[in-house]
């Protein structure tokens, strides 16, 4: 047993280990923490396969950003747990479909590996440089912008979608707002606001 | 022209770098704190500290168990019993001050006629427990030996205005 | 002299792999523990020159022993668990803060070949491991159970990912000049120009931004000694207080470190001439790691506390526009002249 197999093992026990807990624990707070470990764990699996940019980039975009604001939204969540449980036998049913579909899914793609078959169709044969000569950040870049480009503007797209549509649907103008002149109160002169003027005695302003 | 300028300002941080060359500039100037247990300020003849009973040179307490401070300490800090000595003068058998209750008013060393307790020119006395912080008699009367010389030179500083 | 360096290295050679990784780590980690403390030390030394006070200068020579004394002391002390607090997570976070602190020391090169693992992903290495470091602060906001640790916990989150967007893109633009994201080439990529004379405005941006991703002054808002009281660490004491400590204090040390090697030429001396090159790379590096210090103290010393919204304007509405603008100039002007590596 090598110390990859090692590595390998411990990654994906402690990553199968965390994703049960995000769904048994208790705590809201508790399962996202497990699915950050779980990411992690991934993370490592990836490097292990040699795959160190995806790796990094599944570190900083979930565990590093989108992770940290699921946190924040869970913390300061204030959750009733049995309001949450009374549905559960409701949606039961469409959840199994679901899981039953993913898993079909997996073994399909577990046999047509094993069998020796293609996987990813045609983009899958095209010619990919071999792993000692081109680091897999270029790798990836190459396939992303040359036979990708296209779905890739496309993911971007629907992302800005996304972007302007949850600015516009939160955005709201509230009237009578106060608000902070950033360069009017640069813009102030000392000669305009300060006066300084002789008080006579028992005489006032 | 003013929008431009105030641009020109941020964008080149110039009010930060103002600041900072400011901060920088004070790093070379000489300090202005004591290196406090080995320097020390002045402390003014009217210093208000440590607690002390003061002797005549030749030796003799001068308390007289008058129990004149007793009486005017505002925070009751004063505890004194008195009964005449072997050779019939009026002296005191405890002197206890509570230096946990005492505000520091320098009430008792007005009120003293024979200048004999006053508070000396010491300010490091703290301690370690509660306890040692009840002086009594002999407490007192080493505090008036050790600050002697220091506590007469403050009250002859003093002396032109009372 | 040099039969002794080849039999050295003949020795090291020799030694199992295991035994050479773990010694690796040892002549990383314990200097770096020893400059840590130096560095509480330097920085309480430097504001007190700004301030016009002392200094510590008891234990020791000129004080020299006061970090060594003050942790003493810490680990002298009772470690006290709030009875409501999440033990779990209360302990986990501060273990989480520190371990993270040291862990992204591994890719940093000291010199020329001088580094634990020469990976190709290096920057995104040490841009993942630096956004992790904000989980130690949101556990221990959260599992203090307490108003104040909270506060902070909700503070540091939101601040970290705002800046982490701007740190990025300053990152792509030095990626773009070098064509690498082996930390190693991007300091080889610096032996005719430094970066920080083409790319100021980033250089300048990023200093602001690693104050921000480190928590110093003037971004120190999950902390906020006057309004927090303390903010996320308010609740712990001891060791586990020193672990937080010491984490911040590393990762200051670390995004120094991330200052030098993108902007400042890493181990190069400034000029490839005689008395220069003669000083071996390391040593060019912690000068320029110190000089990166005591900027962050220098600011420190200078500037009150942002306020809370001023910190997201900055974030969001200054530095994200200004670096996405700079990406693409970059960009452009590299295309444009042919200067893409």
């Amino acid at each position: 047993m090598t110390l990859t197999t090692i590595a390998f093992y411990a990654f994906a026990i402690v990553l199968l280990a965390s994703a049960v807990r995000v769904i048994t624990a208790k705590n809201p707070v508790h399962s996202v923490l497990f699915l950050i470990l779980a990411f992690f764990n991934a993370a490592g699996l990836f490097v292990l396969i040699g795959a160190e940019f995806v790796a990094m980039i599944l570190v900083i975009v979930y565990v590093g950003a989108v992770a940290v604001l699921f946190l924040f939204v869970v913390m300061m969540l204030d959750i009733n747990f049995q309001e949450l449980r009374q549905g559960f036998m409701q949606y039961m049913p469409v959840g199994l479909v679901v899981g039953a579909i993913l898993a079909v899914e997996l073994v399909f793609l577990a046999v047509t590996q094993l069998a020796g078959g293609p996987v990813g169709g045609q983009a899958n044969n095209a010619p990919i440089p071999p792993v000692d000569q081109v680091t897999n950040t270029e790798a990836i870049g190459q396939i992303l912008y040359t036979d990708y480009v296209y779905a890739f503007q496309v993911s971007g797209l629907i992302l800005l979608v996304a972007m302007i549509g949850a600015i516009v649907l939160t955005l709201r103008s509230r009237p009578g707002v106060r608000r902070q002149q950033i360069g009017q109160q640069l813009d102030r002169k000392r000669a305009e606001v300060v006066q300084v003027r002789k008080v006579p005695t028992r005489g006032g302003v | 022209m003013a929008l431009l300028d105030r641009t020109a300002r941020g964008l080149f941080l110039w009010e930060l770098v103002n600041g900072m060359a400011l901060t920088f500039s004070y790093m070379f100037k000489p300090r202005v704190t004591l290196n406090y247990p080995y320097e020390r300020g002045p402390t003014s003849p009217r210093f208000r500290g440590e607690h002390a009973l003061r002797r005549y040179p030749n030796g003799e307490e001068r308390c007289i168990a008058c129990k004149l401070c007793e009486a005017i300490c505002p925070a009751l800090a004063i505890t004194i019993e008195a009964e005449p000595r072997e050779d019939g003068s009026r002296r005191t058998t405890r002197y206890d001050i509570d230096m946990t209750k005492c505000i520091y008013c320098g009430l008792c060393q007005e009120a003293c006629p024979v200048d004999a307790i006053v508070e000396g020119p010491n300010l490091e006395f703290a301690t370690e427990t509660r306890e040692e912080l009840y002086y009594n008699k002999e407490k007192l009367l080493a505090n008036g030996d050790r600050w002697e010389a220091q506590i007469a030179a403050n009250l002859a500083a003093d002396a032109p205005y009372r | 002299m040099s039969d002794i360096l080849a039999q050295l290295g003949a020795f090291w050679a020799d030694l199992p792999l295991i035994v050479r990784i773990i010694a690796g780590i040892l002549v990383i980690v314990v200097p770096l523990l020893i400059g840590m403390a130096l560095l509480t030390y330097f920085e309480r030394k430097v504001m007190a020159a700004m301030q016009l006070r002392q200094g510590p200068n008891l234990v020791g020579p000129f004080g020299l022993l006061q970090p060594f004394a003050d942790g003493l002391k810490l680990l002298s002390k009772e470690t006290v668990v709030p009875v409501q607090a999440n033990a779990g997570v209360f302990f986990a976070a501060p273990m989480l803060t520190f371990l993270l602190a040291l862990v992204a020391w591994a890719v940093i090169p000291f010199g020329e070949g001088l580094v634990l693992a020469d990976i190709n992903v290096g920057v995104l290495y040490l841009f993942a491991i630096s956004s992790l470091g904000v989980y130690g602060i949101i556990m221990a906001g959260w599992a203090s159970n307490s108003k104040y640790a909270f506060l902070g916990g909700l503070r540091a989150a939101a601040q970290m990912v705002s800046y982490e967007v701007s740190i990025g893109l300053v990152i792509i633009t030095v990626l773009l000049c070098v064509g690498s994201l082996n930390l190693s080439k991007i300091v080889e990529a610096q032996k005719t120009v430094w970066f920080f004379i083409p790319l100021f405005p980033m250089f300048i941006i990023f200093f602001i931004s690693a104050l921000a991703e480190t928590n110093r002054a003037p971004f120190d808002l999950p902390e906020g000694e006057s309004e927090l009281s303390g903010g996320f660490n308010v609740e712990y004491s001891s060791m586990t207080f020193a672990l937080f400590f010491l984490g911040e204090y590393i990762n200051m040390i670390l995004m120094s470190a991330m200052t030098v090697i993108l902007f400042l030429g890493g181990w190069l001396p400034p000029l490839d001439i005689a008395p220069l090159n003669w000083i071996p790379g390391p040593l060019w590096f912690i000068a320029k790691i110190t000089f990166v210090l005591f900027c962050f103290i220098w600011v420190r010393a200078t500037l009150p506390r942002y306020r809370y919204d001023q910190l997201m304007r900055l974030g969001w509405k200054v530095f994200l526009p200004f670096s996405l603008i700079w990406v693409v100039l970059t960009s452009g002007v590299l295309v444009y002249f042919d200067l893409l590596p």
